[in-house]
This record gives C-alpha cells, structure tokens and sequence, in this order.
C-alpha cells in the first residue's frame, strides 16, 4: 500500500458496481469494451453537442452556413450527423428581425441526432398547445422575452420535417474559434426557447 | 421515418437522469459504467426497460435520501437478482 502508484481505495459503491461489473463479465452479459461503448454513447455520441457543432460552423463558415439553410440534412451529415429521427431536417435562421421557435403540436418530433431527446417540458400537453397558441407570453415565462418588434415564427415538426434553430451568433464571441463559439451554444438556444 | 426505441433511446429519456443542458451528467467514472450495465442487462436479457425503471422508482423511493447513482446501482443489483440462475 505504499507504492506510490496504488489506486486510491476505492469507496463501498464503487465496490459494488466493481462486483457487479465481474459477474456480469464472468456470466457473459457484456465486457469492458461493450460498457465503454455505451458510455461513450451517452457522452459524447448523442446530445445537444452534436447541433451546437453545426450551429458553430455555419457561424463561421459562410458557405457552409448557405448549404445548412438550403439543404440541413446534407449539410449535418457532413459533420457525420443523421439516421434515425435526423431526416429531413430544416434550419431556420434567427435575425435582428425574426425569432424561431420549434415545437411538435402532435407528439414529440425532435431532430434526435442533433439535439438529443427531448426535454421532458417538450413533450408537455402545454408548451405543445400554448407555443402555437401564444407564443410571445410563453417564452416570457420561459425566461425568453421577445422584444414586440420581432416576428416570432413557430415551426410545427412532424414525422416529415424536424426544426433546427440557428442562433444568433453573440457579440462579442468575434475571436472565439469555433470549438470555444460551440461550447456557447445550448440545446434551448437551438429549439429557440433561449437567446444567446 | 421513425424507429423502435432502443433500451438506450430509453436509459437516455429517463426523464429523473441528472443533467445539464440536455446532457447526461456523471460526477464519477462508477455512474457512467453502472448505467452501461443496465443498459446492457436490459439488452442481453431482452426484458423490458420499464422493469428496470419500476426497480428504479422503488430504489428512489425506499431510501429518497440516497443519491440518485446509488439508488441506480441498488435497481442495478435487483435486476440481475431476479433474470434468474442464467445470470445471477
């Protein structure tokens, strides 16, 4: 124990999982690699990390910006984005003069392979109704005011087409590159429940 | 064009996971594999993830002072107790 290099003692839950971990190695349920794999997916494979990535090249890639506007699936696969719940994808652009907010008045469409699941207020009967209904009051509330002299446009996603929101990009960020613009960028600010 | 969800489409919508900004979030490295490996039991055993979350809710619920990675680690262990003398 007084190797320089031992582990430090490990706490009774991590011994437990370390137990289970074994038996379930021992039992042939899954390995090292397999665990790994599936953290790695929750880490970094799925999440809002993926959208603010495509948010931040369009920010400094004005070509790229162009082709994302046109063509949002093409444009996302680029970056190695897609399958399930990412066809058809559309992005629509924030400005001085127009605020864009996303919501699924059926169910709970959302564009998975950019953003993750779905918060679970998304999938609430309220923000599904109200957001259609008035959509400058709830973004009030939802700590989102929309100065009167900006058109707030609501896009309905369904199965046919999920609603990526670009964000204005914040003043101020003009040095950032664009690893250090995508760590600004949040999953709300990319439904269009959030300003940056 | 939708799919059917996956025991990972499920692990990751538990709507009580710790998280920040959408992502899943995990203070130490055990958390991350304890739920790794209910992902992976509930994919071996093809059981239903609602089982799994039924033994999550009744951990939480037993003992709503233990931390929320503890109380996964106790469905955890339940869950392999009851998927029988093939893996426990």
């Amino acid at each position: 124990m007084t190797d320089h290099h031992h582990p430090l003692p490990t706490s009774p839950i991590e011994e437990r999982v370390n137990a289970l971990e074994s038996l379930l190695i021992e039992k042939g349920v899954l390995d090292v690699a397999a665990i790994d794999s599936v953290v790695d997916y929750y880490e970094h494979q799925v999440g809002p990390m993926n959208g603010a990535k495509v948010v931040a090249r369009a920010w400094v890639d004005p070509d790229y910006r162009a082709r994302l506007l046109t063509d949002a699936t093409t444009a996302i696969a680029e970056l190695g984005f897609g399958g399930a719940e990412g066809e058809h994808m559309v992005v629509v652009e924030n400005t001085p003069e127009v605020h864009n907010v996303v919501v699924c008045t059926l169910c709970s469409c959302y564009p998975w392979p950019v953003l993750g699941l779905p918060p679970t207020w998304y999938k609430s009967p309220p923000y599904r109704s109200r957001m259609v209904r008035e959509p400058r009051v709830l973004l009030a509330e939802m700590g989102c005011p929309i100065p009167d002299d900006v058109e707030i446009r609501v896009w309905d996603s369904s199965a046919e087409v999920r609603y990526l929101v670009l964000p204005m990009r914040p003043a101020g960020s003009e040095g950032h590159d664009e690893n250090a613009l995508a760590a600004m960028i949040t999953r709300d600010a990319m439904i269009g429940v959030a300003t940056l | 064009m939708t799919h059917p969800p996956t025991a990972r489409d499920h692990a990751f919508a538990e709507a009580t996971l710790p998280r920040s900004n959408g992502e899943v979030v995990f203070d130490h490295p055990w958390q991350a594999r304890a739920m790794a490996m209910a992902v992976l039991v509930v994919e071996h055993t093809g059981s239903d993830w609602d089982d799994f979350r039924g033994s999550l809710v009744k951990a939480i619920g037993d003992a709503p002072e233990r931390s929320y990675w503890e109380s996964w680690v106790v469905a955890l262990e339940s869950l392999v107790a009851q998927s029988g003398p093939g893996l426990a």
